[in-house]
Formats: structure tokens, C-alpha cells, sequence
């Protein structure tokens, strides 16, 4: 079927024009995928510059080390702010696919009233400026802090991460929702099943991947926010895209690069997870369907 | 012969429908309140307290009332007399008082720039004079002589305003109260709308050029191949902004490994290295391939449900191969087309942190002077007003992509 391949009757525009295409899409994914990759041998330099060196090219064994993953171990900046990151995300990942999940069973169900609306609204975190939220939660922190002090502390920081993770878990609940077959649930139910019951053994089986994708959106999204941080955390909730940041902005080492190159090896990890997931997911409602 | 049906415990069907529906009901909205009343305290609320910031404007009246008081029935054609300065002076010496002096000098400044010192100074003064004050305030600053100082303090009284909104459109009122634009050299922020528009229209169009012959390619090769070449567009989803921001600025610096390459290839002389970063064009290179996913995925999803046959069908009818993808294929690619244009646009508008890494200075977008008003100029009220034009721009969108895509179809990798 694939319509990539040349018909056997092609002329030479057609041919030419062919292989002009599979080149500008072998372009197209070295732009998307080289800024990637081109950071992880650099990261190996042994000298403190952002290029390759004339050794590394020639692959001499001492133009290579870890000195800077070593900085990057050393440094209690750093190592302070993989604790902060991991709890922050930790914290804020947990809170928004329970507050989330709930709220998809809810939005998935047909007698909502006014779901457009309540999406619309619930989901808008993702789309509204991150400035902009940054600036709407420092105001508000700012008003409230006299009761509970959210400004500078991990609280504060935790919280405004749960709201930009919930659109997340929204989304791939309720699309793993959307293939749902309600009737499992009236069956757990007749069989004498109490609806907490058949929540954790029907529902809570078949929508786990979508639930565990979202969650990972929801850590992904509070591991690598910025913006919210600088607006209303203070240096005790430094974390590494802020530390990143200040790297870039003011004394930009190779350091960063040892650090991307950790980063991009739990992207990695991820997307395999929820290419995983996503499968096992498609399996499983194929069998519910059928 | 009406009959009503009942239920077996004798009540009328219908209402017993009608409140079995209305238990599922409250059930439902039940499950989402606890989300939506998070997301309301916040994420909704403070938004709205950020949009009342745009127009709220209490410093003023609070801090400088009896002269106000006086300035209400100001012809705004001569200086006022010495009941005013008298006022002023009480007013003055009050807020230093209280410490609150340097706000009020601040907010003052920035309406009309200059006023700072003015007032402080004044202020500083005024506690040691005697009256008559109005000789002494002239003699101290010659701005007490000037019309524009009253109208400024006069415009700023209502605890209402709209003078953020008009700053942040490089207007403000004259003298006599018009709306009128500011000078020339403090024109900046419709330039910077302009350029935000600009550079969020390049790279959505970079992204649908580049990003739609990739499309092509996943929709029609087998599974078993598609799925891997999805890889290299969904790893870059998954990988840390920051980091995919560091890679461009280690690709496109002077020294940079681009840049090395062309030396070395000989396509430019060493002492010809290209700026290719901390410029506008840095930060449209670099968006273009961070949002890059967010156009594929949309145009993927649609072409996947583009029966091939089509193609071969206006094919054996006669079109020319190029001619029956144009005629055939693109229009049925076109909610693809706008939904993703539609998110990369949107998205591309309030981005920050791109912009402030490798924009250097023309690279700036309307983003960045929020966060600068927010963090350096302290200037909360123009931060605001800023922030609720750009708000109001993108939830026009987002409705637009509601009505057009559905926001349940948004589909994440």
C-alpha cells in the first residue's frame, strides 16, 4: 500500500522529484533530532569548550573525559536541585492524576452537563502563556501569604506544578476513557461489585496506561518548568531547569551539557515507557471492543 | 385512556427516570469538582486578580488624597494656587512618613519619566518648610511649574484606569486629556506585538513546511517503519526545553559547531564566522524545531485516516500524479493543517524561555517584557496589561481551535 515507493512506470521528474523528497525528509528529521544528539559526545570534551576539539574528531582517547559529570556530582548546587526537582515533580505528579483522573471519570461520562465548558476551562493551563499563569500565581500568592506562606516555599511551587500537570492527565484519562466500555461497569455492579470495587478491579486496570502516560506528562511538564520557578520560588527550591537557566544566562560551562545529556537519557526512558503504554493500551481496548 | 406507567413501587416513570438522570448527573459533576475547584482558586482566579491588577490604582488616592481633593475642580489651564501646594505639601510629608513615598515617586515615573526625583525630593523638603508653599515647591523643582506634573497626578487619582492599557499600546493622555501616542524614543510595545505576531507566523509556516512532507511520510509507510521514524519526532517532544534551547546555542554560536563545520568545509573564511544566534533568527530557528512536533502529530493523525485509495482513484481517472495529490490529498489534509497551525501558533506566541536565552535583543517577544515588568521594572500594572492583551489574543484562538479542532481531540503523542 505504501505510497512512498515509485511506480514502475515513473518518468524522471517523478524520479528525480522522489528521491528529492526522501532528501528533504531525511533533512527534516536530522533538524529535528541532531540539536539532541550532537550534545551527548560534546558533553565528553575534555576541554571547556562547546565545540569539537581537532583530538576529538581524530577519536584520541584523552581528548574525551567525565570531569564535566564529575562537576556536575560535586557541586552540592547541583546535586540540591535533582533532590528539589525529583520531589517537587514527585509531589505535583501525584496530586494532579488523582485530581485529574477523578474529574476525566467524570468529564467521560455522558450525563455531564456542560462539558464543553468544564474542558474548556480545565484544560486552558496548557494553553494560557506560561508568563502569564507565572504572573496570575504570584499575585495571588502574594495575597494569601499572610495565611499560608506559598511564595518561596516548596508548597507554593508544588501546587502551581499540579495545575500545569492536570491538563495532561485530563487529556489521556479521558481519551483512554473514550473507548471505555460502560457496560463492564454495570456488569461488575450486577454481579454484587460496590462501585469502589469496581473503580480498582475494572476501571482502574483498563484505563492504567492512559493514567500512567498522563502522570508522566504531569512529571515531564513539573521537571522541566522554569518560568512559575523564577516567578515565585525562592533559592531554596532551586531546581535543575532553573539551575540550567542561571547556567546559560550567566556562566555557561560544560557542566550544562553533562546535564542535558542526563536529561535526555530520561526522555528517553520515558518515551519508551509511553510508547509502551500506549500500545498495551491499544491492545486492551481492542479486546474490549471486542 | 391515559394511563400513566409507573415503576413497581407505583411512582410515575417519567419522574422516576427524570431523578435517576439527575442522580448520574450530580454524580458526574461531582467527580469533576474537586479539579475544577483547584483549578478556579488556582489558576482562574489568579488570572483574573492579574487582569484587575491591569486596571487597579489605589497608590494615588491613598497616598496623596488632599491634594486631589483640590486638584477636582483643576482647569488643567494655569497652576493651581497655593490651597493646592499646601495640600501637596501635607500629602507629601505624610506618605514619607509612612515610608511610602518611593511608590508613590515610582508609580508617578513611570507615567511621566523624570517625576522620581520630584517628588522624593520635594517630599525630603517639604517636612522643614513653612508656608506659603507654593514659592518654595517652585523654587525646589521647576516640574511643579510644568501643567503636565498636575495632569499626571490628576490622572492617576481614580482608583481605576485605564492608563496601563493605553501605556501598553504606546499611548497616554495629554494635558487636556486626550489619548494621544508617546514620543517617539518610548515607542515599543506595538513594535513588540508586531514582532511577536511576526515571529509566531514565521514559525508556524516553517512548521507546516517542514513539518507536513515528514507527515506524509509516517501516514504512508507500513506501521513497522512509521513507528520507528515517530521516534526521532517524539524524542524531541520528550526532551527538556532547556536543553534542546543549550543544543541550539552550542549549533549556532560563533563559535559553535556550525560555524566550525563551515570554516572547515571552506564555505566561510574563519574571520567570517556567521551571527546565528542571540537574534531574531536564532529564535525562530530554534522554535521552529521545539514546536516541530506539535505540528506533525495533528497532520499525522488526520493523514492516517486518508484512504490511499483516493489517490489512486483520481490517478486511474487520468490527473497527473503531482496534480491528483494537490487536487485530492491536500484539501482532505486541511483540519491537519489548522489544527496544527493552530497550536504551534498559539503556543508560539507566549513562549519565554527561547526567546530569552538565544533572542538576544531583536528577539524578544511580548513574553519576555511581561517577565520584565514582573521581575526588573516592578511596573505590575503595565506587566498586567500586557499580559490581558496577550491573554485576550490567545483565548481567541483557543476558541477557534475549539470550534474548528475540538479541544477533545487534542492528541498528545
Amino acid at each position: 500500500m505504501s505510497q512512498i515507493s515509485l511506480p514502475d512506470h515513473a518518468g524522471p521528474v517523478e524520479t528525480i522529484w522522489h528521491y528529492l523528497y526522501i532528501f528533504i525528509c531525511c533533512l527534516v528529521f536530522l533538524f529535528l533530532i541532531a540539536p539532541i544528539l550532537v550534545i551527548i559526545p560534546l558533553s565528553f570534551n575534555a576541554e571547556p569548550y562547546f565545540t569539537f576539539t581537532k583530538q576529538m574528531l581524530s577519536l584520541d582517547p584523552d581528548a574525551f573525559s567525565m570531569r564535566w559529570y564529575e562537576d556536575f556530582m560535586n557541586k552540592d548546587i547541583w546535586r540540591a536541585s535533582i533532590g528539589n526537582s525529583f520531589f517537587i515533580a514527585f509531589c505535583s505528579t501525584i496530586l494532579a492524576t488523582t485530581l485529574g483522573t477523578i474529574a476525566a471519570l467524570g468529564l467521560s461520562r455522558s450525563e455531564m452537563p456542560m462539558k464543553g465548558l468544564f474542558m474548556g476551562l480545565l484544560i486552558s493551563p496548557m494553553i494560557v502563556p506560561l508568563v502569564i499563569t507565572a504572573a496570575g500565581i504570584f499575585f495571588f500568592y502574594a495575597t494569601v501569604n499572610d495565611y499560608i506562606p506559598l511564595t518561596g516555599t516548596y508548597l507554593g511551587v508544588i501546587l502551581a506544578h499540579t495545575v500545569l500537570g492536570t491538563p495532561f492527565v485530563v487529556i489521556t484519562v479521558t481519551a483512554t476513557l473514550s473507548g471505555f466500555d460502560h457496560s463492564l461497569t454495570r456488569a461488575g455492579a450486577m454481579l454484587g461489585a460496590d462501585p469502589t470495587t469496581v473503580f480498582f478491579k475494572i476501571i482502574m486496570p483498563l484505563i492504567l496506561p492512559g493514567v500512567i502516560s498522563g502522570a508522566l506528562f504531569a512529571f515531564v511538564t513539573s521537571f522541566d518548568e522554569v518560568v512559575v520557578v523564577l516567578f515565585i520560588a525562592s533559592v531554596e527550591q532551586q531546581t535543575i531547569p532553573r539551575q540550567m537557566w542561571a547556567g546559560i544566562r550567566e556562566s555557561i560551562s560544560p557542566t550544562i551539557l553533562a546535564v542535558a545529556t542526563i536529561l535526555i537519557c530520561i526522555s528517553i526512558v520515558l518515551l519508551a515507557t509511553v510508547e509502551l503504554l500506549r500500545r498495551r493500551s491499544e491492545r486492551l481496548r481492542g479486546m474490549s471492543a471486542g | 385512556m391515559s394511563e400513566q406507567l409507573t415503576t413497581v413501587d407505583g411512582r410515575p416513570l417519567k419522574q422516576a427516570l427524570a431523578s435517576a438522570e439527575r442522580t448520574k448527573r450530580i454524580r458526574a459533576v461531582l467527580l469533576v469538582m474537586p479539579l475544577f475547584i483547584f483549578i478556579f482558586v488556582s489558576f482562574l482566579y489568579p488570572i483574573a486578580l492579574m487582569l484587575y491588577r491591569s486596571v487597579e490604582n489605589p497608590l494615588i488616592a491613598q497616598h496623596m488624597p488632599k491634594t486631589l481633593a483640590t486638584l477636582e475642580d483643576w482647569d488643567g489651564e494655569s497652576i493651581p494656587d497655593e490651597e493646592t501646594f499646601a495640600a501637596l505639601a501635607q500629602d507629601l510629608v505624610k506618605a514619607r512618613e509612612s515610608r511610602e513615598i518611593g511608590k508613590v515617586a515610582t508609580r508617578l515615573n513611570f507615567e511621566t519619566p523624570g517625576l522620581r526625583s520630584v517628588i522624593t525630593g520635594s517630599a525630603r523638603s517639604a517636612g522643614r518648610w513653612e508656608p506659603p508653599y507654593k514659592e518654595k515647591f517652585l523654587d525646589r523643582r521647576k516640574e511643579w511649574g510644568e501643567l503636565e506634573t498636575w495632569a499626571t497626578i490628576k490622572r492617576l487619582g481614580p482608583t481605576i484606569t485605564t492608563v496601563n492599557y493605553l501605556a501598553a499600546v504606546d499611548r497616554q493622555y495629554n494635558v487636556d486629556g486626550e489619548v494621544v501616542m508617546v514620543g517617539e524614543d518610548y515607542r515599543i510595545y506595538v513594535d513588540l506585538f508586531m514582532r511577536t505576531l511576526w515571529m509566531s507566523v514565521v514559525v508556524t509556516v516553517s512548521c507546516l513546511i517542514l513539518g507536513f512532507p515528514i507527515a506524509y511520510m509516517l501516514a504512508s509507510l507500513p506501521l513497522r517503519h512509521s513507528n520507528l521514524l515517530m521516534i526521532l519526532v517524539l524524542l524531541p517532544f520528550w526532551t527538556s526545553l532547556l536543553v534542546r534551547t543549550t543544543s541550539w546555542i552550542v549549533l549556532l554560536q560563533t563559535q559553535g559547531v556550525l560555524n566550525d563545520l563551515m570554516v572547515w568545509s571552506g564555505i566561510i573564511d574563519d574571520a567570517q564566522r556567521i551571527q546565528l544566534i542571540f537574534n531574531a533568527q536564532g529564535t525562530v530557528i530554534a522554535m521552529t524545531q521545539i514546536l516541530l512536533p506539535f505540528m506533525v502529530l495533528p497532520l499525522y493523525s488526520v493523514m492516517k485516516t486518508i484512504p490511499p485509495s483516493y489517490l489512486r482513484a483520481a490517478e486511474s481517472l487520468g490527473a497527473h500524479r503531482f496534480l491528483a495529490f494537490w487536487r485530492i490529498y491536500v484539501p482532505n489534509t486541511l483540519p491537519g493543517v489548522g489544527a496544527g497551525c493552530l497550536l504551534v501558533f498559539i503556543l508560539a506566541i507566549g513562549y519565554y524561555i527561547t526567546p530569552a536565552l538565544v533572542g538576544g535583543q531583536d528577539g524578544q517577544m511580548i513574553s519576555n517584557m511581561i517577565a520584565f515588568h514582573m521581575q526588573k521594572s516592578l511596573n505590575w500594572g503595565l506587566a498586567a496589561a500586557l499580559g490581558g492583551i496577550l491573554l485576550v489574543g490567545v483565548i481567541i484562538l483557543y476558541w477557534l481551535y475549539n470550534k474548528l479542532v475540538g479541544i477533545d481531540r487534542l492528541k498528545l503523542g
